[in-house]
């Protein structure tokens, strides 16, 4: 009879083999919590999804008839790494509305721009490199940086964006702490979560601190085409093609259904992505590369995001009003584009602990942590005014109030603000 | 179809999962989970949401049976199983009153103690105590008379969510706020060191049985949320490893809890095995996980039962108003 210890079932046989870089994903309640959102009666100003009904149906049908009779073997076909042709040479024009004039030899199409993020964290980051970023910052991108067991550094920023002072003294300081730094990472335009734009003053200057100290700037600008006023500054990228990547995306101009992003690199990084993009897979969807080729060539896609700019302004607006009326009290960012509300609650709410609540009230919202590697922002919250209708915006907000209300006096009762 | 053959006699379930509720995700995938079983095992099933197209959904299901594989709140309650039993459609799992006093954690451990089951010692305090009273001084008393560490949890909640700890007193008010985040009724009990077993209990129509206990050990020390939705974060010991004496004597209290809360054809005792081999009833679950980690599917795998065959005869004995 054996005498071994029973080894009981943990449901993963497989546990001892993972790579330690598989401890970097994670599960938690608030992802759970999300499950609702999906049910009508939620009003969710959690996800970042764009209003694809804006979209007239007819135009893709028009363009995917059109791949099909005119290169339909081809579509249905593997394509080259570095992505199609024509679309490189189309989005040559995309990019030239944020002031950059590139070479179709430079860019690389991605399955989104988040593939992109991947293929670049997987080329430079070891782990234990920093990467440097907004406070707060893009919650897929901190995933990514995570996966590659880097070290997110997150610099101050304001109402222009991340300050260049703290840039230029936290290098130094993490240099002198032995640290190797390898990105600064932006969403200069509209930003994610914070909705703030980078002023040009400071483009500037820290494109010149990260020239002068040897560190890539990726520069993730998905939402620059969707200003409500004024365009915002010209992209870096277009007047520094050395130490920026440039990473663009047609997941909010157009549908995100379709993931397709690109990349603009320098060529011998250019190179090195065409590579790992192959490695990782073969290729990118030729199928919808064609079809925003199409669309792109026999549609006015300029006049279609003029449209998705209506939209969203008058749900920023819709947004703002509701703050307004219903949280006058609380400090919120008012972004001229994009997606994106950041709301800063009163003293000791804490934004995770509270979603549950919020959630029984029917609104849902992206807790403020989800946009720091280092646990900070509890004390925030993201609203995300792109998917729902103003009406429902109204509503939402009018129900984030009675929790934050509901919280308050909870937190007043123990004496915990 | 021609009647008497073998389709004709196809038990149609209809497995309502999701909901608006903490526990939306779960639900969704034990829904899924016992809708393979029960097709496997030969019955027709359909899965939908319990909303404002329940009834269209019924009339055109045309179920015999329908099982709520609903967590939290409406699923739990009680009150989806008025509306059904309103609409006399046979359902698996506690009526309605069962699970109303069940689904509270307070009630059902006053129940419990009354038929002589021990439940740790705690004390049940909603929201409006604090706010009517100074809850300085409400915390002052708590913390006088229990004896930390003590766990404060929601008491009409599930999934260990809002659950902690607490090691001392200076903890106390911000688990309580954690707790009311998820309920309005808080439950402050003694933490109880030991073995945690959890023990399905099942009643196919002749009597409940209670399945093997299945002992509980976190890699991590703790059984919270994430811990119980991610494979690998738990090993689960079936048989637990406890002396045989002390399982037989968890699953007889199991089945007594069962049967007094009147949990009909399958309810989760969970308890917990102190260091003397003192056995301390802490939570029935009405409407249990059935998910691929969920902790009654590996005790029926336990018994060598297939879930399909299980799930169909649970489903049978609904039917037949058996349980």
């Amino acid at each position: 009879m054996s005498n071994e210890t029973p080894r009981g079932n943990n449901f993963d046989h497989w546990l001892d083999s993972y790579a330690a870089r598989a401890n970097t994903l994670s599960v938690s309640e608030v992802r759970a919590l999300f499950a609702v959102v999906s049910r009508p009666e939620v009003v969710s100003l959690a996800g970042g999804m764009p209003y694809v009904s804006a979209l007239p149906k007819e135009l893709m049908e028009a363009s995917f008839d059109s791949m099909m009779s005119e290169r339909g073997n081809f579509a249905l076909q593997y394509g080259g790494g570095q992505g199609d042709l024509r679309l490189r040479d189309q989005i040559r024009e995309v990019m030239a509305l944020e002031g950059i004039h590139a070479s179709v030899e430079d860019i690389v199409i991605t399955t989104g721009s988040q593939q992109g993020l991947d293929l670049l964290g997987g080329l430079f980051l070891d782990a234990g490199d920093v990467v440097l970023a907004e406070s707060p910052s893009y919650v897929g991108a901190l995933g990514i940086f995570r996966h590659y067991e880097a070290h997110v550094e997150h610099l101050v920023t304001d109402d222009q964006g991340l300050d260049p002072d703290d840039l230029e003294r936290s290098i130094k300081e993490l240099r002198a702490e032995g640290r190797r730094i390898k990105f600064l990472y932006l969403v200069p335009n509209f930003g994610n979560p914070s909705g703030v734009t980078l002023s040009e003053e400071r483009r500037h200057r820290i494109v010149e601190i990260c020239r002068r100290e040897h560190i890539l700037i990726l520069e993730d600008n998905p939402y620059g085409l969707l200003y409500f006023g004024e365009k915002p500054p010209v992209a870096m990228r277009s007047y520094e093609e050395d130490c920026v990547i440039y990473l663009g995306s047609f997941s909010k101009i157009l549908a995100p259904g379709l993931r397709v992003g690109y990349v603009l690199a320098p060529p011998a990084i250019r190179d090195k992505l065409v590579l790992a993009n192959e490695s990782a897979l073969l290729s990118p969807s030729t199928f919808t590369q064609m079809l925003i080729s199409e669309y792109l060539a026999k549609s006015d896609w300029q006049g279609q995001i003029d449209t998705f700019r209506g939209i969203y302004r008058e749900r920023r607006d819709a947004a703002l009003e509701a703050m307004a009326e219903y949280l006058p009290h609380l400090e919120t960012t008012r972004p001229d584009g994009g997606f994106y509300l950041w709301v800063t609650l009163p003293e000791g709410i804490d934004s995770k602990a509270m979603l549950p609540l919020a959630v029984t009230e029917l609104v849902a919202y992206t807790p403020g942590t989800a946009f720091y590697a280092n646990g900070g922002g509890r004390s925030n919250l993201r609203i995300s005014f792109c998917y729902p209708t103003p009406d429902n915006i109204n509503l939402g907000i009018k129900r984030l109030a009675n929790v934050i209300n509901r919280q308050t006096e909870l937190l007043e009762t123990f004496g915990t603000n | 179809m021609i009647p008497g053959s073998e389709k004709a006699h196809q038990l149609r379930v209809q497995i309502l999962a999701g909901g608006i509720s903490h526990e939306r995700d779960i639900s969704l995938k034990s829904g899924r989970r016992v809708a393979d079983a029960l097709t496997d095992a030969g019955a027709f099933v359909v899965i939908r949401e319990p909303d404002e197209h329940l009834f269209a959904h019924i009339a055109e299901d045309k179920p015999d049976v329908i099982w709520p594989v609903l967590h939290g709140a409406s699923g739990e309650d009680g009150s989806l199983r008025d509306i059904l039993t309103l609409a006399a459609i046979p359902f698996v799992g506690a009526t309605a009153a069962s699970a109303r006093l069940a689904w509270d954690k307070a009630i059902a451990k006053v129940l419990v103690s009354r038929a002589g089951i021990q439940t740790p010692p705690s004390v049940t305090l909603p929201k409006e105590t604090f706010r009517e009273l100074d809850a300085e001084q409400v915390l002052d008393q708590v913390s006088k008379h229990m004896t930390f560490p003590v766990v404060v949890k929601p008491a009409r909640s599930g999934s260990a969510q809002g659950v902690t700890i607490v090691e001392d007193a200076t903890h106390l008010s911000r688990a309580m706020i954690d707790a009311y985040v998820y309920c309005d009724v808080a439950i402050i009990e003694k933490f109880i060191s030991g073995t945690e077993l959890a023990i399905s209990v099942i009643n196919e129509g002749a009597g409940s049985i209670a399945l093997p206990a299945v002992e509980i050990e976190p890699r991590h020390g703790r059984f919270g949320y994430d811990e119980r939705v991610v494979a690998g974060e738990i090993n689960y010991y079936v048989p637990a490893r406890l002396d045989h004496s002390i399982v037989a004597k968890s699953e007889k209290l199991a089945i007594k809890a069962h049967e007094e809360l009147g949990l009909r054809h399958l309810s989760r005792i969970d308890v917990i095995v102190d260091e003397a081999g003192v056995t301390w009833f802490l939570e029935a679950n009405v409407a249990p996980g059935m998910t691929e980690t969920s902790l009654m599917p590996q005790a029926i795998q336990a018994t060598g039962a297939s879930l399909g065959q299980v799930y169909l005869s649970l489903a049978e004995a609904a039917r037949l108003g058996r349980g």
